[in-house]
């Protein structure tokens, strides 16, 4: 079977390579284009007055002055801005490190009743924030959470648990036993082993839950919108609603506001590429 | 060791030492894994306290209803999903939730994956890491941000596409988009294919990306064109992809939330309603918690549904690898 290089490409094959490699970059560029014109947009429109969005949509703003940018800071942003850190930092952490615990828990310890508990927590994987939400708002309401960060706190992290421990779990069912079976024997105790060999070895993937976890929360608007009615306790994607609805008007203040809530996650994200590729792919493919 | 332990009569007849130490060490084994549950107490205890209990809570709440004069809570039994049959608008939700659905499918997973392949086939592999990365940053933002991006460029006074269209020489095709009830949930799920549709070609990347070298090297030796090779070797490689994307975009379809309560909240005329947004109208702006619970009954349903082909469909994979 020496086929090898075999007949030399023939003219008319030639040209179809050139049409469809042509057809698909102007395709590439054509989506591209459709991608990013909107968000750029976006950002321009923040920097122009309010009569040059309705005059000219698609000019380049006359000048480049921080003023709406400014103003839609001052008008409650930066409050919502301070809100979206706070509840995805703390949410982010307890998320993942209870689910770095309970990861260790059903991979590397004899804990009677495993299959149970593992189906359990993975469960919740299934289950739709939208069908707790009813019940949930009483509890909250009940508990005198309603309207505090700590109830988006809980609720984001009891309801990223089992997608984050999905993730770790199966990162640590692939890694060897050797290193904490010879930890054991020297008698080092569970919590040694846990923090000391287990949790540096899991690094990749912690941080990839870690930056799955900031995307999440930081564009959550269901429960964000449902527990939290003061703007001192809004979130970005709420606070940018409740914006909308009181100066609904200054088109050119909102926009900027967007902007400012889009930028951190996209900067984030190039920041990062490697490790949110390699969570999505791990939170899918397995 | 446990049986032995549970019952010491049956280890009576083997040496009383070795049996002593048996019951000491199954003793000991079953408090050090009573104890190795520390590990997973606070994940249980949040799951069962935050979701679990709600769902089941949900279905008792909805077969209640609450007077909205007085407070009372009486119970009606499954009146709340009588209603439900006989609201023209569930059902019309309910179609939408399907659109949503389909128009994903189309869009999101053969377009993506047709995306995908031309995306790989590419010599250069910064280009390729550089198309991925662009056609992802929608899906990084918030539904909420891109939801208003889109409410303004159909807004027929300042937005980008009727005055497109206009500069185009097809002014008669603007229009309002968000306003007429013929036109709203298309506008919305357009924005959904916009902002998704770089996630899940990046998916399927990662998966032509796992394809043997070797089956397109022989397959160039053949003579195959590159329309052939995608046919024959990507597609039915990348099939597994494929099934699991089609199911998560079933199951996302009947979840959707934000966007329609941004754009449209529903309107005009509950024309966008999905199950999402028409629970949360029910429950938040009419009080009538009994019946919002009811229609998250049939969102339970479905994802249910769609979570159980999801297992199964993993589980069946992992039996044939």
């Amino acid at each position: 079977m020496t086929v090898g290089t075999g007949n030399p490409p023939s003219e008319s094959a030639l040209f179809w390579t050139a049409i469809s490699k042509s057809f698909v970059y102007s395709l590439l560029v054509c989506l591209g284009v459709i991608v990013l014109y909107p968000l750029l947009w976006m950002a321009a429109s923040g920097f122009k007055t309010n009569t040059q969005i309705f005059n000219a949509p698609f000019a380049i703003p006359l000048s480049w002055s921080l003023e709406n940018y400014i103003g839609a800071w001052n008008e409650g942003v930066r409050s919502f801005l301070v809100s979206s850190l706070i509840v995805t930092a703390t949410s982010a952490f307890c998320t993942v490190m209870i689910s770095a615990w309970t990861a260790y828990g059903l991979t590397r310890t004899r804990m009677p009743c495993k299959p149970l508990i593992t189906g359990f927590i993975l469960g919740g994987l299934m289950l739709s924030p939208t069908v707790a939400l009813i019940p949930l708002v009483r509890m909250m309401q009940s508990v005198g959470l309603y309207n505090t960060h700590w109830a988006l706190i809980l609720l984001y992290t009891a309801f990223r648990i089992p997608f984050t421990t999905f993730l770790i779990r199966a990162y640590m069912l692939e890694l060897p036993s050797d290193l904490d079976e010879a930890a054991r024997m020297d008698g080092a105790t569970e919590g040694q082993i846990f923090w000391h060999i287990m949790l540096p070895l899991c690094r990749p993937i912690i941080v990839s839950s870690v930056i799955l976890h900031i995307l999440f929360a930081w564009n959550e608007y269901l429960f964000a919108m449902i527990f939290t009615n003061a703007q001192e306790v809004q979130t970005l994607p709420v606070g940018l609603t409740s914006l909308m609805a009181k100066h609904g008007t200054d088109y050119a203040q909102v926009f900027a506001a967007m902007t400012i809530s889009a930028l951190p996650i996209v900067l984030l994200f190039f920041a990062m590429q490697r490790y949110f590729v390699r969570g999505l792919t791990e939170g899918i493919g397995k | 060791m446990v049986t032995a332990a549970e019952h010491p009569t049956r280890g009576a007849a083997t040496d009383r030492a070795a049996s002593g130490w048996l019951r000491r060490s199954g003793l000991r084994r079953r408090i050090a894994g009573l104890i190795s549950l520390r590990w997973i107490l606070l994940a249980v205890l949040l799951i069962g306290v935050l979701i679990y209990v709600p769902i089941v809570d949900n279905f008792r709440v909805s077969t209640t209803n609450r007077d909205i004069f007085t407070g009372e809570i009486t119970n009606v039994g499954l009146a709340n999903y009588e209603r439900l049959l006989q609201d023209p608008v569930v059902w019309s939700a309910l179609l939408n939730n399907t659109l949503y659905a389909l128009l994903s499918i189309i869009f999101q997973v053969f377009g993506a994956f047709l995306l995908a392949a031309m995306i790989e086939g590419l010599k250069s592999k910064r280009a390729r890491n550089f198309w991925r990365a662009m056609y992802f940053i929608p899906s990084a933002i918030s539904t909420t941000v891109t939801g208003l991006l889109f409410y303004f460029i159909y807004q027929p006074d300042v937005g980008l596409l009727d005055a497109g269209l206009r500069a185009i020489g097809l002014g008669d095709w603007a229009r309002p988009w968000l306003a007429l009830e013929e036109t709203a949930i298309f506008g919305i799920i357009a924005m959904s294919q916009w902002q998704g549709f770089g996630y899940s070609t990046l998916l399927f990347s990662i998966a032509i990306q796992k394809i043997p070298r070797e089956l397109y090297d022989a397959a160039i030796m053949d003579g195959a064109g590159p329309i052939r090779r995608l046919w024959s070797i990507t597609f039915p490689m990348s099939r597994e992809m494929t099934g699991l994307m089609v199911i998560v975009t079933i199951t996302g379809a009947f979840q959707v939330f934000n966007e329609i309560m941004v754009m449209t909240a529903g309107g005009p005329n509950n024309s966008s309603q999905v199950l999402g947004t028409w629970l949360y109208q029910q429950a938040f702006i009419q009080n009538e918690f009994g019946y919002g619970a009811a229609i998250a009954a049939v969102i339970f349903v479905v994802t249910m549904l769609t979570g159980a082909a999801q297992v199964w469909y993993t589980a069946k994979r992992r039996v044939k690898l």
